[in-house]
């Protein structure tokens, strides 16, 4: 009688819906939920990337240097990717990323240059990290202020920013990296130092990835967020101060991106101010390969990560099998169209149903 | 009979102009605890600008608005959410992203307690509970409170914004045509609810357009032609034909019956 039941409902929404393959057979509930999850789509990605380099180089790939390696390498876009996140969720957009690091790392480099240079202490190292993260919060907030305005779209008043920034850190530099711009002691602790084996890089940034991701997926701000991206009028209309929020978001991707310039200048002891214009892309196709929905309302921290680490995966492995690495650069281009197509075509049937 | 009672909202000589445009010529509105009352009328009337300065989303240059016989100037939906009186828009204003509960709560988040809640930790399972309550009380079935809204089907939608309404309101809800992306079965119930939550107690504005819905639903019916309240029926004395005449102007006799307001002439534009 039970099975009889269950046999019905598909004939009885027939008449309802448009005859399509899906209705006629019955995809549990649990399935269908799952498979509309983009994380796991891209989870299965990047395992099947990981899979295939252990098996193309055996012993090669999967050994703890290339992990570690790997792990490093993506640390720091992991947490401008979770800032981009929050962003994107939004349905904005931060373009000045790159130039928000260099010119928070220039501030804090100039701080240190002349507060002892290399050679400064703990108590400089620490005013420059809080000068870094101040600076990125400060210009991030203020791009939050402007795109909360409504007059001018995220992605034009951040290509402004993105300009400013690097300009005003160039003036302050004479374009050229200074000398002395991180102390020994940032870069032995957080640079170079390892936790039970692991960097304090990567423990950094999964710190602030678990973080962000219990804000993004447990608490009102996060929700909002999300509400926002999916309906601004609705959450005007709650009395949720949409202005104030998106000052916040766009202020915490700027303090994530103060975050990546520290962590920048720990691992690498300069600021490099040319070294920076392509962050702003490589962040936005891992976010979105994370399955963070560049139309706003749906995104997550989770999906991120893994977006981070399937271009990181894919270098690494192609060094290793012998291809050259600038194959990478095809593959993600070809697959973050794809991974906006797959979302676009979605969102259409959601809305269809 | 209505007119024996103290009206629960009330409104008097309301002015609203946007640039040269006066939406609102000095409007009336009344409206009683418990009833139905339809606002009808044709496109430019100032429906709308009515019920949002009724609902605080516009605040008045001039005119009074009394709730519960005390004078009130809202100075936002928020502010006039916590007088009781909540909207349900046309669009519905849900956010369709995220799940019935969470739309259910937006912007009222329930939050665990202690630490927790001070770092804005939500209580899903808690507003997932009421929310299932809150359906559960209008007699709407929603399989998963849990899945996008996106998900649901426009009926079921709509119940979530009504219900989100019905929650909140202890006064007066505004319905800004709530049928109207609606097929037949579902236009009933929303109907068969919104009967429902009258009888609570709760007065229900309703805006639209349907004459033969007004009239099946509504208790009372208040008439707006160019900013000005020119006619108010109860729903049994009303047919299709006088309400129509009244929205357009074709029976320009203003004395209905208890009309308060259209005494001057009409052409003050």
């Amino acid at each position: 009688m039970s099975a009889n039941s269950q046999d019905i409902k598909p004939a009885a929404k027939a008449p309802d819906v448009p005859p399509s393959d899906g209705g006629r057979f019955a995809i549990p509930p649990w399935l269908r939920r799952a498979a509309g999850i983009s994380e796991l789509w891209t989870f299965v990605i990047l395992v099947a990337l990981v899979a295939f380099f252990t098996i193309a180089a055996p012993g090669k790939f999967f050994t703890q240097y290339d992990l570690t390696q790997i792990a490093v390498n993506a640390a720091i876009y992991l947490v401008l990717g979770v800032g981009m996140t929050f962003v994107i969720i939004t349905a904005g957009i931060d373009l000045s990323i790159g130039s928000v690091l260099v010119l928070a790392a220039v501030a804090a480099g100039e701080y240190n240059i002349h507060h002892g240079g290399p050679a400064s202490s703990w108590g400089t190292v620490a005013v420059c990290v809080v000068i870094a993260l101040a600076v990125g919060a400060g210009w991030g907030a203020l791009q939050g202020a402007v795109v909360a305005t409504g007059k001018v779209p995220p992605l034009i008043v951040t290509l402004g920013g993105l300009g400013a920034a690097l300009g005003i850190a160039e003036l302050a530099t004479g374009g050229q990296d200074p000398a002395g711009a991180a102390a020994t002691h940032l870069q032995n602790s957080l640079g170079f130092g390892k936790l039970a084996g692991i960097p304090w890089m990567v423990i950094l940034a999964a710190a602030v990835t678990a973080l962000f991701g219990a804000v993004l997926g447990a608490t009102r701000f996060g929700s909002h967020t999300l509400a926002i991206g999916s309906n601004p009028t609705a959450v005007r209309r709650a009395g949720i101060p949409v202005g104030r929020h998106l000052i916040m978001v766009y202020g915490l991707m700027g303090l994530l991106a103060g975050l990546g310039a520290v962590m920048w200048l720990a691992s690498y002891g300069t600021t490099s101010i040319a070294g920076h214009s392509t962050d702003n892309l490589k962040v936005i196709t891992a976010v979105v390969l994370g399955g963070t929905s560049l139309f706003g309302g749906r995104g997550s921290v989770l999906g991120t990560v893994i977006g981070v680490f399937i271009p990181a995966v894919l270098t690494t492995g192609l060094i290793v099998i012998g291809v050259q690495q600038y194959w990478q650069d095809v593959a993600v281009g070809v697959v973050l169209v794809a991974a906006v197509y797959i979302d676009q075509m979605r969102r259409k049937t959601r809305e269809r149903a | 009979m209505a007119s024996a009672r103290e009206p629960l909202l009330a409104a008097h000589g309301v002015v609203k102009r946007f640039g040269h445009v006066q939406a609102l010529q000095g409007a009336d509105f009344t409206a009683y605890a418990g009833e139905v009352v339809a606002l009808i009328g044709d496109n430019g009337a100032g429906k709308s600008t009515l019920v949002n300065v009724l609902s605080g989303v516009l605040t008045p240059d001039e005119g009074e608005v009394r709730l519960d016989g005390v004078p009130v100037r809202f100075t936002g939906p928020m502010d006039a959410q916590r007088h009781g009186v909540e909207t349900v828009y046309q669009d519905l204003s849900l956010a369709p992203d995220l799940d019935a509960a969470a739309n259910l709560y937006l912007g009222r988040e329930l939050v665990r307690g202690g630490l927790l809640g001070r770092l804005g930790v939500l209580d899903r399972p808690t507003m997932r509970r009421e929310a299932i309550a809150a359906f559960g009380e209008l007699g709407v079935e929603l399989k998963d409170v849990t899945a996008p809204v996106t998900t649901l089907s426009g009926g079921q939608r709509q119940s979530v914004a009504v219900a989100r309404a019905v929650a909140f309101a202890n006064k007066v809800i505004f319905m800004d045509e709530p049928t109207a992306a609606l097929g037949v079965v579902q236009r009933a119930r929303v109907l068969e609810t919104v009967r429902r939550v009258a009888d609570r107690g709760i007065c229900v504005v309703l805006i639209s357009h349907n004459m033969p819905e007004v009239l099946s639903v509504a208790d009372r019916v208040e008439v707006l032609r160019l900013g000005r309240r020119v006619a108010s029926f109860t729903a049994a004395d009303a047919t299709i034909e006088k309400l129509v005449g009244a929205m357009t102007g074709s029976l320009d006799e203003p004395a209905q019956n208890g009309n308060h307001g259209a005494t001057e002439a009409e052409d003050g534009r």
